[in-house]
């Protein structure tokens, strides 16, 4: 499962499978999910939301709710404060805090189905229940538009009056759904498409879909009679928590402290705040902890999703394949309100080539859906779908092999990006070459079979991070991360340290500490936490190294360049002095006398993230008289770096392989003509089960590991969500004998493509 | 609202808890019982991770009432493991890193036990169908496939050598 | 949920004395109606559980006919070898309604009460001539599957009325059924289409009855007469099949919805009942053979 490349020899920790420390608890359902947590005097909080796609609010009336026994708070709109607004830095992308504010609750108007507009807290689930029918709620309903490419035509309702088209000169006078167009590119594109001796194009389509955590958003908010209050729920970031519920409720940052519960599952979607600001607004009406859970209805209405988008591609090439100019329009669905990822769709389309001529415009357009939330990748799998869709074309148009063309054209080091950036540290090549290489690729198929092949890129993130290591007095360690841990990275914290710190990986523990217990560090979100959290972990280890050998020191009376520190033992290196070595354990006993508690406690911005690369090879095969797909193989390879646990490596990228076949297959948000949500559950919003999927076999590639980290990641969560929707699709294509271009490639539309029936 | 008391045995333990007539078995072990072990993914029988097993056969704990449960045998993750030793799908699903998150965790577990209980050596095919109603949506099923594969060569071991 | 009541009666007696209550609803194994519940679609006052009513949740064998309870489960009729090596159809539509979870409560007399067209048991039943037993305020009368649903959520069942099981007649020699639903992903979805159909060969092989019936085409699953018609006096040859193909894409009027549209539907119910028809006459062959 690896691509041969040993880690070096020195590595007694780093590249081994040991269990997570916090793994019994999660076998055995002790662990604490945000919706686990109860406190004494809890109240249960409920969301009453908008029935309506698009409607302006003309009252709320509250007070026969309020009047109900046992109704505790009721908050709407009006109750929150965000002021001035501005934006949080919320890792892949800036949250604009007055949409994140009214998407909380709705202040004016409601843009979609299910926009929450009143909370209330009650002694009971069945209070609550009955006062939120006991609001009255006058809406004047408005037009809707659900369609990204509707959304954008003259005529279409427009959501925001005050929304004027930024990147556009000059500034254009009448308000429009289009939030922003962003436009990047070089070069010649036309001269080079007027020489090309190859133009493929199209024009592709992809589906709404959710990121499909099995964990319900949940909080519980506790105010304080002092003004400090706690809030226990599970996010991606319990310091992003703080920051946003702090900014819309106008509060100082130190008066909250957020505690984070165990994740289950976000993917991007609990980058931001849904329920949090209404719990503790709730509970400082009240001053009574209350508690918020989404249902699974309400997750699909009015959490998540990523956008859908519509895209022209054209590509110019040579005859022997090289890409010579590129040429795409994208245009991704905001959901409500601003802010679609559709400036990384435009960054990351060409990433993965070196193609000389550029024109990338990306247009952020609003309409009558929830807002859209980071998801895996955010906006890159779309783009990716449309390039390797459109290079899967060219393969065929040139009869070339899809991977050498795709090696052909690879990025290499030193390259630039179309957004400024130096390609480093890649191994794009390498990783095509471990497919081209792997049986997998080489295997036969059978009749009525058909093989895709995809490639995908992510950029990958560091930044803001902090990490303290304890020794304990009986010479084993703690280690306290300040990010949620979504996936394992408590293993890769733990070995990280152990790793530095030359102990057992057995006497190494991790624990997730709450905002007060730890600085302050960026969401679990990016790619980013075994690197930049993995990094100032590994320099606490060093500078609890360090503290050590200064102590051996002081006890041998030697100079501390004469102690080695090695396995986890200090060895004096002075041949005049008669030293016994002294452990982790003989040091960590005698702390007091040498210091005191030896503990330290990294905040670091980290720097020297290295993007990651993944090529997927999907084979399947489709019943001709229902146009269903059977996956039948699946390999997903990615320039990893260096894998620090390589048992959760691979299991990024079985779990984005599998989010990705969903995603071109069957997941979709499907809206009625009202504007209306139709399938807002998982029964008919279909995941993959089980038994849809094959085993999921993965080539981690190390060629080339991150010399910025000091065990050489690379993050690794988002890329292996990027090339899946194009290798299904490619591989449908081939059977179904013309370029699939609309996302989910659901039965209907794969029969229909075929003329069966 | 009227309630009424139930009893049931709980993960062996006689246990006695009041009931809405309209509330889940799912709510009355969580909220009731204190086992939050169950998870509410969904609430309408779709994603499992409220998988218990009820007088021998697994069941949704959000599509039973909690009434029903009077004079049921129940079973729930928190029993799984024996008196602090772990259960050989709790083994391997560590050994095999078959979880991230961690949420549908306890629900597959309960599945998979079931199926073990009554199949002891599955193919990958049946262990794929009979979880089918266990969604995960961070793993790709990979690796909880070999988890439960090899739980089942553990526990035929186990049986040999007994 | 709230104010729910919830009995459990032990007698049939008791329970249609109970549903005769304003706003009481039966409960077999509850996978639908708990669902309904909580999404807010019915609010019942009380729930009658049907399953401490002796007998009603069981199988048994009478002469060659099978009485199967109402809430019986899925995994009770997987689990019963008779059952299954006479009615495989039958067994097989059962067990594809939901995940293991659902097998484990989900029962034939819900899902035909529920009456959602897309109900996977029914056409399979409908296809082997099943009759429901019910019983209610005015004694017990006994009608065929296809006689109850009238349309979505809707059951000719009167007020008070309790489906206690079905029956299943003594299968003729030589025949077979089968049952097929087309859902997008491999399990855990709501059938797109459904087509179960029941054949009886002569000695010769030749088809001398069938029943062909087809679910989410309609408001309710079909009895596709002249589709049954197209089978008999044939071998099941190719000319056979054109026709209830036919005959089936004539009979269907599906709804264009969220799982499927009204065109895709049709075509696949004409391609499910011709798969589900060669299975059915393989068994049935099959089933000549072991006579």
């Amino acid at each position: 499962m690896s691509d041969g490349n040993q880690p070096p020899a020195s590595l007694k920790v780093v590249g081994t499978r040991p269990i997570r420390p916090d793994g019994v608890d999660k076998v055995t359902g002790r662990a604490q999910f945000g919706a686990d947590f109860h406190l004494p005097g809890m109240l249960t909080g409920r969301i009453k939301r908008s029935p309506h796609a698009h409607a302006r609010i003309v009252k709320i009336d509250i007070s026969a709710a309020e009047k109900r026994p046992g109704v505790k708070a009721v908050v709407t709109g009006a109750d929150l404060d965000v002021g001035a607004g501005g934006d949080i830095e919320a890792g892949e992308h800036a949250a604009a805090m007055k949409d994140v504010a009214a998407n909380c609750l709705a202040s004016g108007k409601v843009f979609y189905q299910g926009h929450a507009v009143a909370a209330v807290a009650a002694t009971s689930p069945e209070i609550a229940a009955e006062a939120l029918d006991l609001i009255e709620v006058t809406y004047e309903v408005l037009p809707h538009v659900v369609d990204v490419d509707e959304a954008m035509a003259p005529g279409a309702p427009v959501l925001h009056d005050d929304m004027f088209t930024k990147g556009v000169t000059p500034k254009p006078t009448k308000a429009s759904n289009v939030a922003q167009k962003h436009v990047m590119g070089r070069g010649d594109v036309a001269g080079a498409f007027a020489a090309a001796e190859v133009v493929v194009e199209g024009r592709y389509t992809t589906a709404a879909v959710h990121q499909g955590y099995i964990e319900p958003h949940a909080c519980v908010a506790a105010w304080g009679a002092d003004g400090q209050s706690t809030i226990w729920c599970s996010s991606q970031g319990q310091f992003l928590v703080r920051a946003m519920t702090a900014r819309i409720l106008n509060l100082p940052l130190s008066d909250i402290k957020v505690i984070p519960a165990e994740i289950g599952g976000g993917f991007g979607g609990k980058t931001t705040v849904y329920l949090e600001p209404v719990a503790l607004a709730l509970s400082r009406k009240c001053g009574r902890p209350v508690k918020l859970v989404m249902s699974r209805e309400e997750v699909f209405l009015a959490s998540g999703p990523t956008s859908g988008s519509s895209m022209d591609i054209r590509l110019a090439a040579t005859k022997d394949g090289k890409i010579t100019a590129a040429e795409m329009t994208l245009r991704y669905q905001a959901g409500a309100f601003a802010g679609s990822p559709v400036n990384l769709g435009c960054m990351t389309a060409f990433a993965c080539y070196d193609v000389e001529n550029l024109a990338l415009v990306g247009y952020d357009v609003v309409s009558n859906r929830p807002k859209v939330a980071a998801y895996r990748a955010p906006g890159a799998p779309m783009a990716a779908f449309a390039v390797e869709s459109a290079i899967d074309d060219l393969a065929r148009k040139l009869k070339m092999d899809p991977i050498d063309l795709r090696i052909l054209n690879a990025v290499k080091d030193g390259a630039k990006t179309v957004y400024g950036a130096t390609v480093r540290y890649s191994a794009f090549i390498e990783t095509l070459e471990a497919v081209k290489a792997h049986p997998h690729y080489k295997a036969k198929l059978g009749p009525g079979q058909a093989r895709g092949v995809a490639a995908g890129f992510w950029f990958n993130i560091g930044g803001e991070s902090s990490a303290a290591v304890h020794v304990d007095e009986d010479g084993g360690a703690t280690v306290v991360s300040s990010n949620p841990d979504i996936g394992g990275s408590r293993a890769s914290m733990a070995m990280m340290a152990a790793e530095t710190l030359g102990l057992p990986i057995e006497r190494v523990r991790c624990t997730v500490a709450d905002t007060t217990s730890i600085g302050f560090s960026g969401s679990t979100g990016g790619s980013r936490v075994t690197f930049a959290t993995g990094m100032a972990v590994v320099e606490a280890a060093q500078k609890v190294v360090a503290d050590l050998r200064r102590r051996a020191a002081q006890t041998w009376e030697c100079d501390i360049a004469h102690v080695e520190w090695k396995d986890g033992v200090a060895t004096c290196l002075d041949p005049s002095k008669d030293a016994k070595p002294l452990s982790l354990k003989a040091l960590a006993g005698k702390s007091a006398k040498t210091g005191g508690p030896i503990a330290a406690e990294v905040s670091l911005n980290a720097q020297g993230a290295a993007a990651g690369y993944g090529v997927h090879v999907c084979d399947l095969e489709i019943d001709p008289e229902t146009g269903r797909t059977t996956i039948l193989r699946y390999t997903a390879a990615q320039d990893v770096g260096r894998a620090i646990h390589p048992a959760y490596v691979e299991g990024q990228l079985q779990g984005g392989a599998a989010q990705g076949v969903g995603w071109a297959l069957n997941e979709e948000y499907v809206y009625n003509s009202n504007g209306l949500l139709d399938n807002a559950s998982f029964l008919d919003y279909r995941m993959p089960v089980a038994s849809d999927l094959p085993m999921i076999d993965t080539i981690l590639v190390e060629a080339k590991p991150n010399p910025r980290h000091p065990y050489g990641a690379k993050g690794v969560g988002e890329v292996p969500i990027v090339p899946p929707l194009a290798a299904v699709a490619n591989a449908i294509s081939a059977i179904v004998g013309q370029r699939m271009t609309s996302l989910p490639l659901s039965p209907a539309k794969v029969l229909a493509a075929m003329g069966g029936g | 609202m009227s309630r009424t008391v139930v009893n049931a045995v709980v993960n062996g333990e006689p246990v006695e808890f009041l009931a809405g007539g309209g509330q889940s078995l799912l709510d009355a072990l969580r909220d009731e019982l204190r086992l939050t072990g169950s998870k509410e993914g969904c609430g309408t029988g779709d994603c499992g991770a409220c998988s218990v097993i009820v007088d021998g056969r697994l069941v949704c704990a959000c599509l039973m009432l909690a009434p029903e449960a009077e004079g049921k045998r129940i079973e729930t993750i928190e029993g799984l493991a024996d008196n602090g030793h772990l259960h050989p799908l709790q083994h391997q699903f560590l050994e095999h890193a078959a979880l991230q998150c961690g949420f549908c965790t306890p629900g597959l577990l309960m599945a998979s036990k079931a199926l073990l209980d009554r199949n002891p050596d599955p193919t990958e095919t049946e262990v794929r169908y009979w979880l089918a109603g266990n969604i995960c949506r961070c793993t790709g099923y990979d690796k909880v496939v070999r988890a439960v594969m090899d739980a089942a060569a553990d526990l035929r071991q186990e049986g040999k050598s007994k | 949920m709230s104010g729910v009541e919830y009995l459990s009666p032990g007698s049939v007696a008791e329970a249609v004395r109970a549903l005769q209550v304003d706003g009481a609803r039966v409960m077999a194994g509850g996978t639908d109606l708990l669902v309904q519940m909580r999404i807010g679609r019915t609010k019942p006052k009380l729930v009658v559980d049907l399953k401490r009513i002796p007998g009603i949740a069981g199988i048994r064998e009478e002469d060659g006919a099978f009485i199967i309870g109402a809430a019986a489960s899925g995994a009770a009729l997987g689990e019963h070898e008779a059952l299954r090596k006479a009615w495989p159809g039958i067994v097989e539509a059962a067990n594809l309604i939901g995940s293991t979870q659902i097998q484990g409560r989900a029962s034939l007399g819900g899902n035909l009460c529920n009456a959602s067209p897309a109900a996977d048991s029914v056409p399979a039943l409908i296809a082997a001539g099943a009759t429901c037993v019910i019983v209610g305020p005015n004694g017990e009368r006994e009608v065929p599957v296809e006689a109850i649903q009238v349309g979505p959520g809707k059951t000719t069942l009167a007020n008070g009325e309790v489906l206690l099981a079905f029956r299943l007649p003594k299968r003729a020699a030589h025949t077979g059924d089968a049952y097929l639903r087309l859902i997008p992903r491999t399990e855990m979805d709501i059938a797109v289409v459904g087509a179960g159909v029941c054949v009886t060969l002569d000695a010769s092989g030749k088809c001398i009855a069938a029943r062909v019936s087809v679910g989410a085409v309609a408001p309710t699953a079909l009895l596709v007469e002249a589709a049954g018609a197209a089978l008999v006096g044939s071998s099941l040859d190719d000319a056979a099949l054109t026709n209830l193909e036919a005959a089936v894409a004539a009979a269907a009027r599906p709804i264009s919805d969220k799982r499927g549209t009204a065109e895709y539907r049709t075509k696949v119910a004409a391609v499910l009942a011709r798969r589900a028809a060669l299975i059915a006459r393989d068994r049935a062959q099959k089933d000549g053979a072991k006579a």
